[in-house]
């Protein structure tokens, strides 16, 4: 047993910390400080940046591309991300749909996706819940027809994020209607361009568009798309849901969002001091940095056995649950701290007239922020289902 | 004990919700706030006029219905469950209340106004560095012959682009947090020397940063005392939280009934997510949320004529539970109703963005339970 870092260990993250403050784009940081609305470019200057260095998919084998980092260093590398508050690297493509074709596709596959996942050429989406396919998502019906040496897919996807920028999207699909409910489900990759594809733009209570509908109508797609076998979907869906989890517990970002919530508090004033002063508010960010700590030892846990052989199994179902919870608060302390100049609504702002501004630059996206991140015990599974999970597969109820 | 509505106060609650039932349709609200304007001015006069609604809690001899605080409840329920943008709360409660509380010349005019649905009210009384604080003023009122005149920055006016007056408390004396040296001025929103900076607000209403920039008004423009007006404001405050704990009852209850409809509706694994005990037991816990919220209100707005101290108790202990029960039941209606509760599209979404608005308005949980241990609990 042991908490210290090697010597090794410490290198790489002077390393890393170096890189990255040499290598991340200004041009980001300022757009992220003004809470501007990120375009697909922005996204892709800083995933090209660590493509060049080999360092965008840590996760990933080296034999398709990954930096063969162990388990340690993956988690020095998030803490630094974080710690520079670096805008995100879109998952789909890195940790959802790479380690799906990686780990269940054919050579062809391989060689096909992999390199353009990784260079950030393909931009991609997922498509698996549907209007009436939330938490119980075994229920989708978008079906998908064989066709000689295609598949004509016909349905409803939604929620679908980013997709207004995806080249690319991984779907589930029913290819066997009769079968129940798990079985006749396959996995297919899907062109977006393809004839039949019509992406709607959800508007969210914070004014952003960050999901979409997606309709797919007659959409024809090559068989030579489907991962692993026709019906045997579940499994890939399975897997990429157990990654997609691991990822969600955000404990070095949550660990910056409590850098955030103090400088906020020290910055405001409560009577004659400074609001970080007050006890209340004081508990209540003790109270998250406690639970905090919680989540960061019980993900280290989960990573060490993970780097012992062992994937991630249901029990990242608990860093989803305490991850998301700890994100929600976070926000909600954010607005709390912010008080009055939690109400203006920015995006609704008639443009010009920078000379007045309205309120602290740290208060204008506390309320959409808030209001945003209630999805974050919705998506992904919702809490609730996580929670089945536990009781199930973990407790055996 | 009698918590029942007499016959009058039970045609004000029915009239106003089969109005709001017929023109407050979430849609048309949708359109009022994406319009240049933020709203239709026709609901207000319309309120005045057709209702008269405004005059609920006047006297007669003023025009008014000869009402109070219950009437207040009343309406500001039914303004909540319609999640409402009209501005009752600055300009009848708070604007009226202070009014009423200091009568004479002013009140004589302006109160006829504000029941003819001509005079519209803004309360400018929030600071940048004050927080919840209503004696944390940075904006002077300097005497200038028989008049005054006004400087400071007032943040987040509720209402501002709509007023004709704006109610405004500003430093005759004293330091920035002293108790005394406080004067409340009502003042024409067009003067010369105010500036206005407005924008939308997250909840859907609209509100300004007010400037006063070497601001001349009148003696008349000062209510009450010079120097002497916190209790006043806090009194004026104190009626506008019981007000607002009405209008996140009505929030919360549609909150709460829009939920279980879609609860009942809404199909997973086979059968309605209302049929899961998780959610069967977060829908009650909502509901007891709901019951507690009415209960709440009711005893701060009987309470509101107890002297200063008890009042205040009772008012913070009402605004801090009701805020808790506000958020969980945002929250859990977001929770219940998935990712389709996020969105702009159902009404929903917008219920839960007033309700967090309404937690935050006039002081925090926070704020108030520390408000109730200064004033209940002795060390």
């Amino acid at each position: 047993m042991d908490l210290e870092f090697s010597p090794a260990d410490i290198a790489f993250r002077e390393e890393a910390r170096a890189f990255i403050a040499e290598n991340y784009p200004a041009h980001l940081r300022a757009k992220a400080d003004e809470g501007e609305e990120l375009a697909k470019e922005d996204f892709l200057a800083w995933h090209r940046i660590l493509a060049e260095k080999g360092w965008v998919a840590p996760a990933w084998p080296t034999q398709y591309g990954g930096p063969g980092w162990t388990t340690t260093q993956r988690y020095i590398w998030s803490e630094e991300l974080a710690r520079a508050d670096t805008i995100p690297i879109m998952p789909f493509g890195i940790n959802m749909v790479g380690p799906v074709i990686y780990t269940f596709g054919t050579a062809e596959q391989k060689a096909r996706f992999l390199p353009r996942i990784l260079s950030g050429d393909d931009w991609w989406c997922q498509g698996y819940s549907e209007p009436g396919a939330g938490s119980d998502l075994a229920s989708l019906r978008t079906r998908a027809v064989r066709d000689g040496d295609h598949y004509i897919v016909n349905g409803q996807k939604t929620w679908t994020t980013l997709a207004q920028h995806a080249d690319w999207g991984f779907f589930l699909v029913r290819t066997d209607p009769d079968a129940k409910q798990q079985e006749g489900i396959s996995f297919l990759l899907i062109d977006m361009k393809t004839p039949g594809i019509t992406v709607r733009p959800i508007i969210t209570l914070g004014g952003e568009h960050e999901v979409n509908e997606v309709w797919l109508e007659d959409v024809r797609v090559p068989v030579e798309n489907r991962i692993y076998e026709e019906n045997k979907g579940w499994t890939c869906a399975k897997f990429l849901l157990a990654h997609e989890r691991t990822g969600i517990a955000g404990v070095a970002r949550s660990k910056r969002g409590v850098e955030r919530i103090k400088t906020i508090a020290r910055a405001e004033m409560d009577g004659d001091r400074p609001l970080i002063a007050n006890a209340f508010f004081k508990r209540k960010i003790a109270e998250l940095e406690m639970d905090l700590t919680a989540l960061e030892f019980t993900e280290l846990r989960t990573l060490a056995s993970e780097a012992a052989g062992r994937g991630p199994g249901p029990e990242s179902s608990l860093l989803k649950i305490k991850g998301t919870e700890i994100q929600q608060r976070l926000t909600e302390l954010a607005l709390e701290a912010v008080g009055h100049y939690g109400a203006p609504y920015f995006r609704g702002f008639p443009t010009g007239d920078n000379a007045t501004p309205i309120g602290p630059d740290y208060a204008h996206r506390a309320a959409p922020t808030y209001f945003n991140g209630r999805k974050t015990s919705i998506y992904g599974g919702s809490n609730e289902i996580q929670r089945n999970i536990i009781a199930k597969m973990v407790l055996g109820l | 004990m009698d918590f029942s509505f007499n016959e009058t106060q039970q045609m004000l609650r029915d009239t106003l919700a089969r109005y709001l039932a017929d023109t407050y349709d979430f849609d048309t609200r949708r359109k009022w706030i994406a319009g240049e304007a933020g709203r239709d001015p026709g609901i207000w006069r319309a309120l005045a006029t057709e209702l008269g609604i405004l005059g609920a809690p006047f006297a007669e001899a003023h025009g008014g219905l000869g009402g109070g605080a219950v009437e207040n409840m009343i309406v500001m329920e039914q303004l909540g469950e319609a999640i409402a943008i009209e501005p009752y709360l600055q300009t009848v409660v708070i604007g009226g209340g202070a009014l009423k509380a200091v009568g004479g010349a002013v009140a004589d005019s302006v109160i006829p106004q504000i029941i003819a649905g001509d005079a519209v009210i803004a309360f400018a009384y929030a600071e940048p560095q004050g927080r919840y604080e209503l004696s944390n003023l940075r904006t002077t009122a300097r005497r200038d012959g028989a008049g005054w005149v006004l400087n400071g920055h007032k943040a987040v006016v509720y209402g501002a682009p709509w007023a004709t007056h704006l109610l405004v408390t500003a430093r005759t004396g004293g330091g920035q947090r002293d108790a005394d040296g406080i004067g409340l001025f009502l003042v024409e929103a067009n003067r010369p020397g105010i500036v206005r900076r407005d924008y939308p607000t997250v909840d859907g209403f609209r509100a300004s940063e007010v400037y006063f920039e070497q601001c001349a008004v009148g003696a008349e423009a000062l209510l009450g005392g010079e120097g002497d007006a916190l209790p006043l404001i806090e009194q004026v405050v104190d009626e506008a939280v019981a007000a607002l704990c009405a209008e996140a009852t009505g929030v919360m209850r549609r909150l709460h009934t829009g939920t279980m409809d879609y609860a009942k509706q809404r199909k997973q694994f086979g059968r309605a997510i209302a049929d899961f005990q998780v959610l069967q037991h977060r829908l009650v816990d909502m509901f007891m949320e709901v019951e507690q919220a009415v209960s709440m209100t009711l005893m701060a707005t009987l309470r509101l004529g107890l002297p200063a101290a008890e009042r205040s108790a009772a008012v913070s202990q009402a605004k801090a539970r009701i805020g808790r029960g506000l958020r969980f039941t945002g929250q859990s209606a977001v929770q219940i109703h998935g990712g389709i509760g996020i969105t702009d599209e159902l009404a929903i979404g917008h219920y839960f963005k007033r309700a967090t608005m309404i937690e935050g308005q006039f002081g925090s949980v926070d704020h108030h339970l520390a408000r109730y241990e200064a004033l209940a609990l002795a060390d």
